[in-house]
Order: structure tokens, then C-alpha cells, then sequence
């Protein structure tokens, strides 16, 4: 019943090219049941955009006398709204055009990929978090909780200690990774120790976390002077990542910082010897234990890494270029967020990179749908996850589109240990 | 059978099997009279000579408990204190706690009412138990959603998702049907939706059912949203004015001094929540449905053996889940307010908390519900008074508390033994 943590292990062994071509083939059922997903998602969002619009739900009231009004009314609506996801998340084919004939400038070309990478940036981190945890057996539920304390313990070194320029951003997110850490290594500490269900105690201390950042808002010397509001001084500038594409965009080295620990994780999990014992014991804690591996030692360095990667997620929300305070939202949902990418991306640190990515132009298109199409953002929210539930069972997708093949490629994330 | 029904699966677990001078009755005790000497010392010497008065009523006015607040704070830390010593004994372990910890909280109050504003060292009991409960009503509601979903082994996260779509479809068809019973069958359906959902995928399809109850929360949170945007807020008249249940009162009971007005005087989601506590415990020790249910959460194969058909019984229990939480969602829409995005905030959380802490149980949930909302309305009490002890520390005490329970510092908590995971017959 719990043996569905298979294919975790990726092969070792050289693969002949006809192998890794059949490897590819079945790993294409992933892709094809990723996009089924997508494509089943968009057409839930597409009915749930109609039914909501009083205007073209009056034109369904004469539906049998003049069918053709109401599919042109609920085409119009719907394509308009999927329109703007696209031109607020990858291009808009206007600006390029702009740009081409020489009015517009090249900034609005690359705009919505910037606010695209903007958005990835917190979640690969945190995703990365989630599904390391998971390699490790551990379902981590406090990447939220983590990224709060890291964003704490950021903001606090970025405004309280004066640095000079670089080294106050290392200092920076040195902190947002150190609050993490201590903020994951409690629940591992607890189910090493005391076998406390690390579900529970990460759900917990989300909580805490979050009221201590609403506490500490407002203390003296935390809270910005001017200001009558919950929220706390500016990072210095000098804490400030800094910006890609000049100041216009904010795209910043977040994302090749991104892009570089998932390099780390991966390399961490395949070919280190912490790795090795991680997935061993995601696998089979009893099998790992007489295998002579500390079962409890890997629990707590596998929830301290993973709390030090969800903290410099939230760590990225006061250093990057979304906002250089602490307000009570300010890490919006990227913890939450990071399970959903964590298993978008089959738990593997290049599937969950791609899964922020997605999931930031969903974000990033989410905003221009509300602007232009007046398409509420919530309904990104509602599709993210429509996307991840339809991804978590497979035989479901399968099953819609009658596909034939039987071997699916099952998510490995059914740890289905209860409490 | 009826015999085997009775013994629970905590009975089981707690046989305890200590050795050694430090049991955990022990352990706690050094704990308690720790806390109660220094209630005693600082909250003694924190405390002014004004006196503390519990009055019997709403306001300042009538018959009250009054005790000097320095002498209040130091005599009921010693009593904390003397509770703990007094676990050396290794016997009463549950009502030494309990009378340890009411020390331990009056001592803290001594300080507090004595050291409030001038005109204001009074706190109205009737108002504290008033708040209390009406705070602990949806906590109790889903509580009681977990105890039937994790009974009978499925783990219910998404009990903040069923609280949210009940609040939400409550408010929306009251609004549209004008009539607050419509209301709570449309919520009970609500929260029933979600449920379902977490049914088909976690039975049917097999998902892990932690990962597809976090997925729902945000389901929830996404679609309600979206909804309340898209229509609420276009027209709040036609969609977002639910009608409200008003209080009822119940004859002779509203008449008990304290209670009579705090309780008896209420709604009709607390008169349901504290039924449904009994109905469930009942159902749940007490008939065949509930040693079935018991027995698919311990041990599906074996109750499939006997003939039980497990996941008939699971996809029935999770429905019935959702339906209670969905009428625990009501509570905030067909009450007092109209609908909010989020509006339930976390709740749910915290009503996970109230199960687990709670064991479980039915009338464990009921207790741990209370505890929370006493938290909550302490919280709201002290804020009134400017007392310096922020409210956010009062608001996670009832997550503290959890963690310290599943890390077995107050008693062993065990969840039932098949919870969360898929029976797959063969």
C-alpha cells in the first residue's frame, strides 16, 4: 500500500541510445499527461470565466433561438481572458510590432517574460524545498513557515546592519537561509527524537511563524517611522539584488540564483553521498537503518535543508525586486504554492524549476488578465490547482482523453503515510 | 460485541510502559511546579494591590469573585505549583494538569486585572465563556468533519477548503433564495462538494490525501475568490446580503446564573455544534456504524474480512465530513456577517489542531475547541485592556500546544492506525 515511492531512483548505469530513447518515449507520458492537465485545467477556467459573466449568461436565455449568439459571447470572453494570460506572461505580438516599426521600445517586448521570471524566482525555491523533503520521505507543509522566518531574519540584516554593498546581499541571504534552516530543523528535530508527525508540526508552525511576522512588524525600530501601517523599514539598497534588464523591468539575479541551487539540489541529491542516504531512506527508512545509515540524523539535515532553501525564497521576496519591506502578506502564498510546483515537477529539481516557471507566467498573465479583461486573479489560483490535481491522478487524465498508455508514468509523491 | 465497542484506540496506547523514577507524570510535574513558582514570583511581583473582580455578568456591575491581585497572582502560581509537586505521587495525572494549568491561567489573570487601566480590574465572566464558545463553534464543527474523516482513515486537511465553500455557498443561495435554511442545506452541500472531491481522488484515484487536501484548501480559496470578485462584489444585494439566523433562547436553562446567558442565549450553531459532539461520540463508541467506521481507520483488511465494504464506508464518511463542516462554515455567513474572500482565515488549521490535540475524539475536539476559543477570546479581552502582552503570542498558543502534544510532552496522542492510507483490496 506504501510502496508507491517508485522510480525515485534514477539509473546510474550508462544507458545504450535505444534505452534512453525508450526512456524518453515513456517519460513522455509525463509530458503528455502535463499538458492534458494544463489543457483540462484552461477548459474548467474557460467554463467557470462564462458562467460567471451575468452578460453572457443572459445571452444563454434564448440559447435554443439563437444558439450562435451565445458560443460567440462565451468565444469572445473566454478567448479575450486566455489572450491577456498570454500577452502578460510571454509576448505581446502589439509591442513586437511596435518595436519592429520603431514606436515602441524593446522594454515592453520582454516585459512579460521579465514579470514571468520575477514571479519563478520565490518558487523554485521553495518547490526545491518541498521536494527534497519528499525525496527524504518527509512531507514538508512549513516551506511557507520557512519562508517567513528567512524573510524575517532577510529584512532584519538588510536594514539593521550596515554593509558595505555585496557583502550585505551575501549577509542577507545568508540570514533568510539560516531562519529557514532553524524553522525546518524543528520539525525535523521533533520526528527524529519523538517520531512527531512532521505534517502536523510543519502545518503548526506555519502559524507561528506568521503571527510572529505580524508581531514583529510592528515593534519599535522594526517599523518603518513614517508609517502608521504594519510595515517595517526599507532593505538598504546595498541588499538589493541587483536588476537584469535595466531598472524598467524587474527581472533581477534572483533567477540565475534560481537556476544555480537547482543545479545544487540536483547535483546533491544524484551524486552526493547525502543524497545517496536521502533517497535511501525516502525509499525505506527500515531498509536504510540496517543498511547502517542514520535513519534520524538524515531526517534532520534533510528538514534543514530544506527550511534553507524555503527561506531564501522568502528571503528573495525583500531582496528581490517584488518588495523591500515587511508587510504581513509579504510572502504571498509561495510556500503553499511550492508544494503544488513541487509536484507539478514529478519532485525532481529540473521538473520543478520548469514547474515555477509555469506556474510564474500563470502569476505574471494572471495580472494582465485582471487589468485588461477584468478577469479576477483568483481564477490563476483556481487553475494551479485544477493543473496539480489533475497531475496527482494521472488515470483520471487517461481516462478523459482514452489514451493507451497503460504504463503510467505515476506521480512517485504517494508517500501515503497518514500521521 | 457492544463490550469491544468501549475500548478505544487510546485506551490502548496509553497503557503506559514506563520504567525508571522519571515517568512522564514526573517529567511534567517538575514542569508545572517550575512554571507555578515563577507565576508566583513574577506575576506576584508584577501584580498591583488593586483587587482583580470576576464579575458574574456582561459588565462591572452585580456579584463577582474579588481577590487582591498581588496575593490572587501568588496563591494560584503555588497551586499550579503545589499541582505539579504533588505528580511525584504518579496518580491523578489528568486533574493534577488540569488544576495546574487553571493555576497557573488565574495567577496570569490576577496580574493582568489588577495592573489594567483605572476603572477597568474587573473581567465579565459571562462575556469570557460567551466568547469562548462562540470562537470554539466552527473549530468544534470541523473538528468533528476530522473525527469522521480520519476515523475511518482518510486524513482531512481540507477542512479549511469545506468551512470556506460552506460559508461561501451559504451566503450566496441564502442570498439569492432569501431564506437562511436554504442557506445551511446549500452550505452543507458546499462543504460536501469539496468533500466529494477529496473522496473520488483519494479513494478512487488513490492521491495521497495530505497533498490532495492541501490542494483543495487552495481550490477553495481560488474558486471562492473568483466567485466573490466576479459576482459578490458586482452585486452585493443580489448575491452577498444573506439572511441571518437570529439567537434563540432556550426556557429555563437561559436562566442559570452565568451559564444561562453565555450559553442559553445563542444561536442555533451552537446548540448544533454541542448536539453534534454527543451524537457523534455516541455513533461513534456506542453503535454498529460507529465500531465499523473504527475499525476501516485500525484496520480496513481486517473489517473487510468481515465483511465490511471499506471504501463504501470511507467515500460515506468523508461526505458526511464535508456536510458538517460545510454547516460549520455557515457560521460565519448566515450569523453575522457576509461573505470575504479568505474569510476563514485559517481556522480550519486550527480546528486540525483541535482534533489532533483533542485525540481524535469527540468530546476531546469539543474540549481542545474550547481551550482554543478561551485562547482567542483572552486575546480579545486583553487587547481591550492595553495589556502589553500582544495578541499574536495569545494566537499561537493553540499551535504551540499542538506541537508539544504530538511530540508526546502532554500525554501520547496516536492517530488511528490505517489514517491516510488507501485500502487497495486484494
Amino acid at each position: 500500500m506504501s510502496t508507491a515511492t517508485e522510480e525515485k531512483a534514477p539509473q546510474q548505469r550508462k544507458e545504450s541510445f535505444a534505452e534512453a530513447f525508450l526512456h524518453g518515449l515513456w517519460a513522455a507520458n509525463t509530458v503528455t499527461v502535463t499538458i492534458l492537465a494544463v489543457v483540462l485545467a484552461l477548459v474548467i477556467g474557460g467554463i467557470l470565466i462564462i458562467v460567471s459573466d451575468p452578460d453572457v449568461m443572459a445571452q444563454y436565455g434564448y440559447f435554443t433561438a439563437r444558439p450562435g449568439d451565445a458560443l460567440q459571447a462565451s468565444w469572445d470572453v473566454v478567448s479575450n481572458a486566455y489572450a491577456s494570460l498570454f500577452k502578460g506572461s510571454v509576448v505581446d505580438p502589439a509591442a513586437v510590432s511596435d518595436w519592429i516599426s520603431g514606436d515602441g521600445s524593446w522594454e515592453r517586448v520582454f516585459a512579460p517574460i521579465s514579470e514571468t521570471l520575477t514571479y519563478t524566482t520565490p518558487l523554485v525555491f521553495t518547490g526545491l524545498s518541498v521536494a527534497l523533503a519528499f525525496r527524504g520521505g518527509l512531507f514538508n507543509i512549513g516551506a511557507q513557515g520557512q519562508a517567513i522566518v528567512g524573510v524575517i531574519l532577510a529584512a532584519l540584516a538588510g536594514f539593521l546592519i550596515p554593509l558595505p554593498p555585496v557583502i550585505h546581499l551575501i549577509v542577507a541571504l545568508l540570514a533568510g537561509a539560516l531562519g529557514g534552516a532553524i524553522w525546518g530543523f524543528i520539525p525535523g528535530f521533533l520526528k527524529a527524537r519523538t517520531g512527531a508527525h512532521e505534517v502536523i508540526n510543519t502545518i503548526m508552525l506555519n502559524y507561528v511563524a506568521l503571527y510572529f511576522l505580524t508581531w514583529i512588524i510592528v515593534q519599535k525600530g522594526i517599523q518603518n517611522p513614517d508609517r502608521t501601517d504594519a510595515i517595517s523599514k526599507p532593505v538598504d539598497s546595498s541588499a538589493q539584488l541587483p536588476r537584469l534588464l535595466g531598472d524598467n523591468l524587474r527581472v533581477h539575479a534572483g533567477i540565475i540564483l534560481a537556476v544555480l541551487v537547482t543545479w545544487g539540489v540536483a547535483w546533491l541529491l544524484n551524486r552526493s553521498t547525502l543524497g545517496f542516504e536521502l533517497r535511501a531512506v525516502g525509499n525505506n527508512p527500515d531498509a536504510s537503518r540496517t543498511a547502517g545509515i542514520s535513519v534520524t540524523a538524515t531526517y534532520v539535515s534533510v528538514m534543514v535543508i530544506a527550511g534553507a532553501l524555503a527561506g531564501l525564497g522568502g528571503a528573495n521576496m525583500v531582496v528581490g525586486s517584488t518588495a523591500d519591506a515587511l508587510t504581513p502578506l509579504v510572502v504571498a502564498q509561495i510556500g503553499f504554492d511550492g508544494i503544488l510546483v513541487a509536484l507539478l515537477g514529478r519532485v525532481r529539481p529540473w521538473g520543478v524549476a520548469l514547474a515555477a516557471l509555469l506556474f510564474g507566467a500563470l502569476r505574471a498573465g494572471g495580472n494582465t488578465m485582471q487589468s485588461v479583461s477584468s478577469i479576477s486573479l483568483e481564477l490563476v489560483t483556481v487553475l494551479q490547482a485544477l493543473i496539480v490535481i489533475f497531475i496527482a491522478a494521472p488515470a483520471l487524465v487517461k481516462a478523459i482523453f482514452r489514451l493507451r498508455a497503460a504504463r503510467a508514468a505515476r506521480l512517485s509523491t504517494s508517500l501515503a503515510k497518514g500521521w | 460485541m457492544t463490550g469491544v465497542s468501549t475500548i478505544t484506540a487510546e485506551e490502548i496506547a496509553v497503557a503506559p510502559v514506563e520504567t525508571g523514577f522519571w515517568t512522564r507524570s514526573r517529567k511534567v510535574g517538575v514542569g508545572l511546579a517550575a512554571a507555578g513558582v515563577l507565576a508566583a514570583i513574577v506575576f506576584g511581583a508584577l501584580a498591583t494591590s488593586q483587587t482583580a473582580r470576576f464579575t458574574l455578568s456582561e459588565d462591572a456591575q452585580g456579584a463577582a469573585l474579588s481577590i487582591d491581585g498581588t496575593f490572587g497572582a501568588i496563591l494560584f502560581g503555588l497551586i499550579a505549583a503545589v499541582a505539579g509537586a504533588a505528580m511525584f505521587t504518579d496518580r491523578w495525572f489528568p486533574w493534577l494538569l488540569g488544576v495546574g494549568i487553571v493555576g497557573f491561567v488565574l495567577s496570569f489573570l490576577c496580574w493582568q486585572i489588577s495592573d489594567a487601566p483605572a476603572g477597568q480590574n474587573f473581567m465579565p465572566l459571562v462575556n469570557m465563556v460567551r466568547g469562548t464558545f462562540l470562537l470554539a463553534v466552527p473549530l468544534i464543527f470541523g473538528a468533528l468533519a476530522g473525527v469522521l474523516c480520519e476515523r475511518s482513515g482518510v486524513v482531512n486537511v481540507a477542512i479549511e477548503g469545506q468551512l470556506l465553500m460552506g460559508a461561501f455557498a451559504g451566503a450566496l443561495v441564502g442570498t439569492m433564495a432569501a431564506s437562511a435554511w436554504i442557506g445551511l442545506i446549500a452550505a452543507a452541500i458546499g462543504g460536501a462538494f469539496v468533500s466529494l472531491l477529496l473522496a473520488i481522488f483519494t479513494i478512487r484515484y488513490l492521491v495521497d490525501q495530505v497533498v490532495m487536501g492541501i490542494v483543495l484548501n487552495l481550490l477553495a480559496l481560488g474558486l471562492t475568490g473568483f466567485l466573490y470578485e466576479r459576482l459578490m462584489q458586482t452585486d452585493q444585494a443580489k448575491y452577498n446580503q444573506p439572511p441571518h439566523f437570529g439567537s434563540w433562547e432556550i426556557p429555563l436553562l437561559k436562566d442559570i446564573p452565568v451559564l444561562g446567558p453565555a450559553l442559553f442565549r445563542s444561536n442555533l450553531f451552537l446548540y448544533l455544534a454541542l448536539i453534534l459532539v454527543l451524537v457523534v461520540h455516541i455513533a461513534l463508541f456506542r453503535t454498529r456504524w460507529g465500531l465499523r467506521t473504527r475499525s476501516v481507520g485500525e484496520h480496513p483488511t481486517a473489517a473487510d474480512t468481515l465483511g465490511v465494504r471499506v471504501l463504501g464506508l470511507r467515500y460515506r464518511n468523508v461526505l458526511l465530513a464535508g456536510v458538517v463542516a460545510g454547516i460549520g462554515g455557515a457560521s460565519y455567513t448566515l450569523l453575522l456577517y457576509s461573505f470575504t474572500k479568505n474569510m476563514i482565515g485559517g481556522k480550519g488549521f486550527i480546528a486540525l489542531a483541535a482534533l489532533i490535540f483533542g485525540r481524535w475524539s469527540p468530546t476531546g475536539a469539543l474540549l481542545a475547541a474550547l481551550f482554543f476559543g478561551f485562547a482567542d477570546q483572552l486575546g480579545v479581552y486583553l487587547g481591550a485592556i492595553n495589556s502589553i502582552i500582544p495578541s499574536q503570542f495569545l494566537a499561537m498558543l493553540p499551535y504551540l500546544a499542538t506541537i508539544l502534544a504530538v511530540a508526546g510532552l502532554v500525554g501520547r496522542v496516536r492517530a488511528p492506525a490505517a489514517d491516510g492510507k488507501p485500502y487497495i483490496k486484494g
